[in-house]
């Protein structure tokens, strides 16, 4: 039987505030256990929720960047449960009135085509703190410090049908995020993760299959893994006579599979209810427009702008748009030195991959969009070669100066006088006759050959043009 | 000395007669002689107290005092003070000292009100009789046999016996003007919002309103305007200027109108309690007041709303004290939901338990809509019933109890009889409107109250109706014979 997905995401996107949702406690990561944890955030007796503005305004500026509706009043609501790293026994949540309503989103498919996906809603909601199991025999540590932190919960439709095009809607939504300024979407502190909601049903059937809920990825990697792992089984299941049972699943990243972490029949029952501390968040015409005069341009305008202004590729006009640090980073090198292609090909090609090599951001790397311009300007003026230009970056990298004092140090100041090249060229064909009687005898392919004998000899300084111009003139002859 | 008023011993204290210490001193003294019996405070707090007078008199001698300064105060226990145990009634908080003080408790203290402890109540303010107390029942000090009523019912028998001269006191259902009626008092619940309800230990959060247990409508108005006002750490506060209550204490009553309600003369009435209510609408009239009979339709639902929206909220709001960070932890937990099931189990008193399943079962899923929700519809009916009458009238009145002090034990198993005592108080509390109950008369030598309620935020209003009826009655300055 032929058989198709459903996938629907969950994801939890941590916001970039000063403080905690409902609380003035500071939130930074990695900080002392229960440092960045206030009365409030202990959930102490008589405490009571205020609600920080800019979270608000956060969780706005995404449901406009969304194209969302954006309703005039939203409720909080609390969701009960007993855990003990849920001080107040019960998360400060939305329910049936979310900040952000109905929106969508358009992801690239891996054929170039345009898929759009629809977001069901975005609302807020406060984190959790964390247990600790390891340091601690029989007993558990509590750490509050995470307790309070402002999330929104984007929710998308299940309109997703496999893996790939969760990851990129995952990833379009972490681009986004970034853009904004509303989250740092640093996953492997948690700042960025999400829950899927797998099913599969038999190809033209209309009804949703029975889904499971892979809970906590925080990968995008994990993400694809885990979807495709989750398909194969339920399809394996329903094909060994068996059902799907609606539950929760962990993704276990080590031995690559999902297991069963609680039944739908030991799910707990939330008992939401409107949360009596708080007021409705009444959002109005002005504060809606206000938000809006901060939106950024955004990742598909900016494609688009790169492709008409720039000359660039639909191609690279989208991977220099997917984040907006190395958008703005391309964007200064190529504004700078006037060289859009060449500084498109030197940000996705040396400087990406040193990135990579070194698992570092962009806002880390060592050679600025400052440095790197100069060195475009240098090949682009004929200063040096592009090859030099490699050995360049590499050393800006590693902190030996700026370009044109590493050009001085290292004499790799380019060779452009006609006379030297000519000198140089000639002692190459001297000593070469075999080579020479062949070219001349109809094998051209051989200009390769004396063009890295030329650059060898010039240590690689030879303008490669003027070499190439020079050495058919001079063999022709 | 312990019947003045705080004018009185205001101006005591300004003059240089007395001073704040010996007047803490004072009451310090008559809770050691008193309380044993009537098991009104929960903790005696002497030192700070002394302290804080000592300080008040410092202020006095500088200049730099206010109306209260000096003047000593009782806190219910459901309020935070930073470094004394704040228990709430129950087991659960028993071992809890503050790290904080609730805004109303800062407030006072910056009036210069030194604190002489903290006050007995009903565990996590649930009961109508002060009986559901951790520290065990209050006495009413008109009689030993009997209950203070309650939840405030700490705070009521402390200044019925004059072991202070006032106390705070909070209302989610009647907990200050039921007290109040059955202890003789002037009790005010004002405005929902009108008080800071931050570091006050929530029941239930919507309805939950601090306020005045005292001996006068004058009183009241004194400590009310050291209370009142906005808080940002209290997102339900309203930003609204506080008035002198005091200012208006004096306007004749003439051309007042009184809205009766007819609900709340009808059945379960007690026929003595009503004789006095009718004879303090005779004493109105008299002052000049115009009575109208109106309806308040929706009155039989105020009680079975209540009785969904509070314990919701409540299921919801004691889920914090769950033995992982603070409060009550059973021995030896053999695993998380043990620990859960056993500090909540042995922690918790019956009522709280109670009220805890059923808000539990209303808010749950396939339930909800047939409860909370309906409850919700209901409590906007009931304000719509009020907001009708206050078109027609400028206060309403009637009993705020329908018996007078029942006696110890006598209702405790019988939760829905207790329950029904706070029918007339309920309802202000879902509408959110302020409300009194002034001393209005005795029935076999215990007080009856009569229930004064006012429209949004004239809280000013209410005093003035009471304090004239103060000028011409002395309902209010009868103490229990045991403790003049």
């Amino acid at each position: 039987m032929a058989w198709e997905t459903v996938i629907g995401l969950e994801i939890h996107a941590q916001l970039s505030t000063q403080s905690k949702l409902f609380s003035g406690a500071p939130i930074a990561y990695g900080a002392e256990p229960n440092t960045q944890a206030c009365a409030v955030d202990l959930a102490l007796p008589g405490v009571l929720p205020v609600l920080n503005e800019e979270a608000v305004r956060m969780a706005v500026k995404f449901g406009l960047a969304l194209d969302a509706i954006v309703p005039s009043r939203s409720v909080f609501a609390r969701k009960n449960y007993f855990y003990p790293d849920l001080p107040q026994g019960y998360q400060i949540s939305q329910f049936d009135l979310p900040v952000v309503d109905k929106g969508y989103l358009d992801i690239t498919l891996e054929n170039g085509e345009t898929k759009r996906v629809g977001v069901t809603r975005a609302h807020l909601e406060q984190d959790a703190g964390k247990s600790l199991h390891e340091d601690y025999q029989g007993q558990t540590g509590i750490d509050l410090n995470r307790a309070g932190t402002p999330l929104i919960e984007i929710v998308s439709e299940p309109e997703m049908s496999n893996a790939k095009e969760a990851v990129a809607y995952m990833k379009k939504i972490h681009a986004l995020v970034q853009y904004l300024e509303i989250c740092d979407g640093n996953m492997a502190e948690g700042s960025f993760r999400c829950d899927a909601n797998v099913s599969v049903r038999p190809v033209g059937q209309e009804e949703f299959g029975t889904r499971a809920e892979i809970k906590n990825l925080n990968s995008f990697r994990f993400v694809e893994r885990a979807i495709n792992f989750e398909v194969e089984r339920q399809i394996d299941l329903i094909e060994a006579g068996g059902s799907v049972v609606q539950e929760t699943r962990l993704y276990d990243p080590d031995k690559h599979e999902t297991r069963s972490m609680r039944s739908k029949e030991e799910a707990n029952d939330y008992r939401y209810f409107p949360c009596p501390d708080l007021l409705p968040v009444d959002i109005s015409d002005e504060f809606l427009e206000e938000v809006r005069k901060t939106l950024p341009e955004l990742p598909d305008a900016k494609k688009q702008r790169f492709m008409d202004e720039l000359g660039l590729s639909e191609k690279d006009a989208s991977e220099l748009s997917a984040s907006r640090a190395i958008a703005e980073y391309f964007e200064e090198v190529a504004k700078g030195s006037g060289e859009a292609k060449l500084s498109a090909n030197w940000v996705m090609g040396e400087l990406s991959a040193q990135l990579n090599r070194e698992d570092k951001g962009i806002e880390d790397s060592p050679v600025s969009a400052e440095m790197l311009t100069v060195l475009i300007q240098r090949i682009s003026d004929n200063t040096i070669s592009g090859k030099i230009a490699k050995d360049i970056f590499v050393d800006m990298w590693t902190g030996e100066g700026d370009v044109d004092s590493i050009i001085d140090k290292k004499g790799l100041k380019q060779i452009t006088d006609t006379g030297a090249i000519e000198s140089m060229i000639q002692e190459v064909i001297d000593n070469n006759p075999n080579q020479v009687e062949q070219f001349r005898a109809g094998k051209e392919k051989l200009i390769g050959f004396f063009v890295g004998q030329v650059m060898k000899a010039s240590k690689g300084k030879a303008n490669p043009a003027q070499v190439n111009e020079i050495l058919m003139k001079l063999l022709k002859g | 000395m312990h019947n003045k008023s705080l004018t009185e011993l205001s101006a005591a204290l300004a003059s240089g007669d007395l001073s704040s210490v010996e007047l803490t001193h004072y009451f310090l003294d008559r809770i050691d002689q008193y309380d044993g019996d009537i098991n009104s405070f929960v903790t005696v707090t002497s030192e700070q107290a002394l302290a804080m007078a000592k300080q008040a008199d410092e202020q006095i001698a500088a200049g730099q005092a206010g109306k209260l300064t000096g003047i000593p105060i009782g806190q219910k226990d459901i309020f935070c003070t930073e470094g004394v145990r704040t228990a709430c009634g129950s087991k659960m908080l028993d071992n809890f000292i503050a790290p904080y003080n609730a805004t109303v408790i800062d407030k006072l203290g910056a009036a210069g009100m030194p604190m002489l402890g903290k006050l007995n109540m009903d565990e996590f303010a649930m009961g109508s009789s002060n009986e559901t107390s951790f520290y065990g029942a209050v006495k009413n000090p008109w009689d030993l046999d009997r209950i203070p009523g309650g939840s405030s019912g700490g705070s009521a028998a402390a200044v019925a016996a004059r072991l202070t001269p006032v106390a705070t006191a909070t209302d989610t259902g009647g907990s200050i003007r039921q007290p109040a009626s059955m202890c003789g008092l002037t009790g005010i619940k004002p405005t929902y919002g009108r008080v800071s309800r931050w570091g006050m230990i929530a029941f239930a959060s919507s309805l939950d309103q601090a306020g005045v247990l005292a001996r006068s409508a004058e009183d009241c108005a004194l400590v009310l305007g050291e209370m009142a006002g906005f808080d940002e750490k209290d997102s339900t506060s309203v930003d609204r200027d506080v008035p002198d209550y005091t200012a208006d204490l004096a306007e004749p009553l003439k051309g007042l109108k009184v809205g009766l309600p007819k609900e709340y003369f009808g059945e379960g009435l007690d026929s003595a309690v009503e004789k006095n209510i009718q004879d303090a609408i005779e004493e109105y009239k008299k002052l000049g007041a115009e009575m109208v009979e109106i309806s308040l339709p929706n009155t039989h639902l105020a009680i079975p709303a209540y009785y969904v929206i509070a314990p919701a909220e409540c299921s919801s709001n004691l889920s914090r004290f769950d033995g992982v960070r603070y409060g009550y932890r059973c021995e030896d937990p053999k695993d998380l939901t043990d620990m859960y099931e056993r500090s909540r189990g042995e922690a918790f008193g019956s009522e709280v338990k109670n009220r805890i399943m059923i808000g539990a079962y209303t808010l749950s899923a396939g339930y909800y809509d047939a409860y909370y929700l309906k409850a919700q519809k209901i409590r906007r009916l009931i304000s719509d019933d009020f907001k009708a009458a206050f078109e027609k009238v400028d206060v309403i009145m009637g009993p705020t109890s329908p018996v007078t002090a029942f006696k110890l034990g006598e209702k405790k198993d019988d939760p829905v009889s207790m329950y029904l005592s706070d029918i007339y108080t309920i309802a202000l509390n879902l509408a959110g409107l302020p409300g009194m109950s002034i001393p209005a008369g005795q029935v076999e030598g215990l007080p009856v109250g009569l229930q004064i309620i006012g429209n949004y935020f004239e809280e000013s209003k209410l005093l003035n109706v009471a304090h004239q009826f103060q000028q011409a009655t002395d309902w209010h300055t009868q103490s229990p014979a045991d403790y003049q």
